[in-house]
């Protein structure tokens, strides 16, 4: 469903990834990332590609596949694509619609200036990527 | 009443009907045309030119018309260097921008667009019937039935080229007191002013640039900081001939531009007081102003068209859309126009397509057209054959000066099938994120692309049957010329490996 930009900034701060930042702040991230909407099946992130970009997820769910094999889901709140901005890298994931979704988008380049600009976010994209490097441990040990 | 029933397209069944009769309208009614597809086109407007017939307000377009380019005016090529003329098959209809424009810029005039737009329906005979508003919408069956006071229009597919055109303003309190972009007035009645002006993308800063000689002072605020297109690499961001607002903010010249959010405006006597909270700090500071002027943007005028299922996103409340430009959630309700920039594309690096403009979104409704014809009414492109040995040039030279590929970069494709049985077929100009998703047959397909530096150089995507596309990057060239021996050995190699006995 369309939300209006009051809206979409109340959805914002209630996720995760921007809880520490006060509604101006989020609201000027509002602003600064582009929504965007993909059917079911599209490709957001391709494996190989070059140019990736950062993505929030605000409504829907994707499903992260290596090689066509899926490993995860990801739903509202979840972001993906800083790994391969923040590492120079074409993706090692496709990232592929599960069903009608709603994200935020941020081009690459912008990404490493953005996140300077909110070092909360920084945090906040710290810790989960933490979260998933140790349970990507567990699942090995 | 004769005149009334001398127009064209009564009330009645067709197979399409379009909505609209600015450029994506008449691009879209066009190519039906050229592919045989009966249509109707109803249009609100008594003229053609769509947004064109108002705006911009101040100077000039965006988009060039260079009228000395490297090419004939009737080769198609020449499209790179007129961003705002229509396509034609026929070479007499190309082109017709560079003749209407006076000599003094090569960013035509608003007058000069609404006749370049004019004169291409005129010379081509397009059929439109104005002064019919679309006024709603229901479903008959297996068909679309769009009211409008003349009477009911059916179809099996229905296109809406109505552009991004309804005036948005936030509801935070005191808006009321803004007048919007669309109701600027003659430039001269604002002399003396303390403006200020919500938003700071293109139409912000054309006002900005137009008043910036009559105004006593101009505050642009925004939650985000300004981005320049020079900066951005690309289209997005405010444009170079919108920049001297800028250099006057930096020297201190009257010019401000506020990084925050309106939280109120309030009526001072007879000027305003405006309530913003600054995006950085959270902190209040408020501005006086003569007049408050909203440039926060449009929204689509798409009248009734979620009830009939098509789902809207995004602060201009665009369609949901699938890479052909079709409703994502209600199949057989095509855009055209403006609003295709509601299909994302691969926008790689984040440079979004130019689908907002002429010059993308003219590409994007042939090849929606195209799409059309062939799903909807069986009507297949004439693919010719391509002979091995010339596949490799004839793809460095689409990278080289296909204006497709250079108006509508990592966003639309020339894609060739490979097929060891059929050999190598013209598949014409495809999107590109269809092309490498889908798991169709073998297949090559070029675009070109700028990456995070502002390299422009192509890039070659080859699919085999049945999987995702893998992508290659080629080299650029100082003078943009694709076509040199280190690419021609580099795509020898990879087309040699990848496809099933169809290239030698």
């Amino acid at each position: 469903m369309a939300m209006n930009q009051q809206e979409l900034v109340d959805t914002l701060s209630g996720l995760a990834l921007f809880a520490d930042l006060s509604r101006p702040q989020v609201e000027a991230v509002a602003h600064k990332m582009t929504e965007e909407s993909h059917p079911t099946g599209h490709r957001i992130l391709r494996q190989g590609f070059t140019g990736t970009g950062f993505y929030v997820i605000v409504d829907g769910e994707v499903a992260v596949r290596i090689d066509g094999s899926e490993i995860a889901r990801l739903g509202k709140g979840d972001f993906f694509g800083e790994m391969s901005i923040l590492l120079g890298e074409p993706p090692n994931a496709d990232i592929v619609t599960t069903r009608q979704l709603r994200v935020l988008h941020l081009g690459g380049p912008e990404l490493e200036g953005f996140l300077r600009d909110y070092p909360p976010v920084m945090l906040r994209m710290l810790k989960a990527m933490a979260m998933r490097l140790r349970n990507a441990n567990r699942w090995r040990s | 009443m004769a005149e009334l029933a001398n127009r064209p397209f009564p009330p009645g069944d067709y197979p399409v009907v379009v909505v609209g009769s600015g450029p994506g309208g008449i691009q879209a009614s066009y190519y039906l045309r050229h592919l045989g597809i009966k249509h109707a086109v109803i249009s609100a407007d008594p003229l053609p030119g769509g947004m064109f017939r108002r705006f911009p307000f101040f100077q000039r377009l965006l988009s060039w018309t260079k009228p000395y380019g490297p090419v004939p005016r009737d080769d198609p090529f020449y499209y790179w260097y007129d961003w705002n003329s229509m396509l034609a098959e026929e070479p007499q209809n190309r082109a017709l921008m560079p003749d209407l424009m006076d000599g003094t810029s090569s960013f035509p005039s608003r007058p000069e667009m609404e006749r370049n737009l004019a004169t291409f329906v005129e010379r081509t005979g397009l059929q439109i019937r104005f002064d019919t508003a679309w006024e709603g919408t229901s479903r008959d069956g297996e068909r679309f039935v769009l009211h409008t006071a003349d009477g009911d229009y059916r179809c099996h597919v229905a296109i809406f080229a109505v552009g991004v055109a309804q005036p948005f303003t936030p509801d935070t309190p005191g808006f009321d007191f803004a007048s919007h972009y669309v109701d600027t007035r003659p430039a001269e009645s604002y002399a003396g002013k303390r403006l200020f002006i919500v938003g700071k993308e293109n139409s912000g800063f054309e006002l900005a640039t137009g008043l910036l000689q009559w105004a006593q002072r101009i505050v642009l605020a925004s939650p985000r900081p300004a981005k320049l297109s020079i900066n951005s690499h690309s289209l997005a961001g405010i444009r170079a001939r919108y920049v001297l607002p800028v250099e006057d903010e930096i020297l201190g010249g009257g010019v401000f531009f506020l990084n925050a959010s309106i939280a109120r405006i309030e009526r001072m006597g007879n000027a305003y007081r405006i309530h913003c909270i600054k995006s950085d700090t959270s902190t209040e500071v408020a501005v006086d102003a003569d007049e408050v002027i909203a440039a926060t943007g449009f929204t689509c005028p798409l009248v009734d068209l979620q009830e009939l299922g098509v789902e809207v996103f995004g602060r201009s409340q665009l369609p949901a859309m699938t890479n052909y430009w079709e409703s994502a959630t209600a199949p057989g309700i095509y855009f055209a126009g403006t609003i295709g920039q509601g299909v994302s594309g691969m926008k790689k690096y984040g440079f979004p397509a130019n689908s907002g403009a002429v010059q993308g979104a003219r590409y994007n409704a042939r090849t929606m057209v195209q799409h059309v014809a062939q799903t909807h009414f069986g009507v297949g492109p004439s693919r010719s054959r391509v002979l091995p040995d010339s596949l490799v040039d004839l793809l460095l030279t689409e990278a080289t000066r296909a204006p497709e590929l250079w108006n509508q970069k990592s966003y639309l494709a020339r894609a060739f099938s490979l097929d060891a049985s059929e050999g190598i077929l013209d598949n014409g100009i495809v999107p590109l994120a269809q092309f490498v998703d889908e798991e169709g047959p073998a297949g090559v397909a070029i675009a070109v692309e700028t990456d995070d530096t502002g390299d422009i150089h192509p890039a070659v995507y080859i699919r085999e049957t049945g999987k995702p596309a893998i992508e290659t990057l080629l080299t650029s060239h100082s003078m943009h010329d694709f076509r040199t021996a280190d690419n021609r050995i580099h795509l020898s190699e990879i087309l040699r490996g990848a496809t099933a006995g169809a290239v030698r």
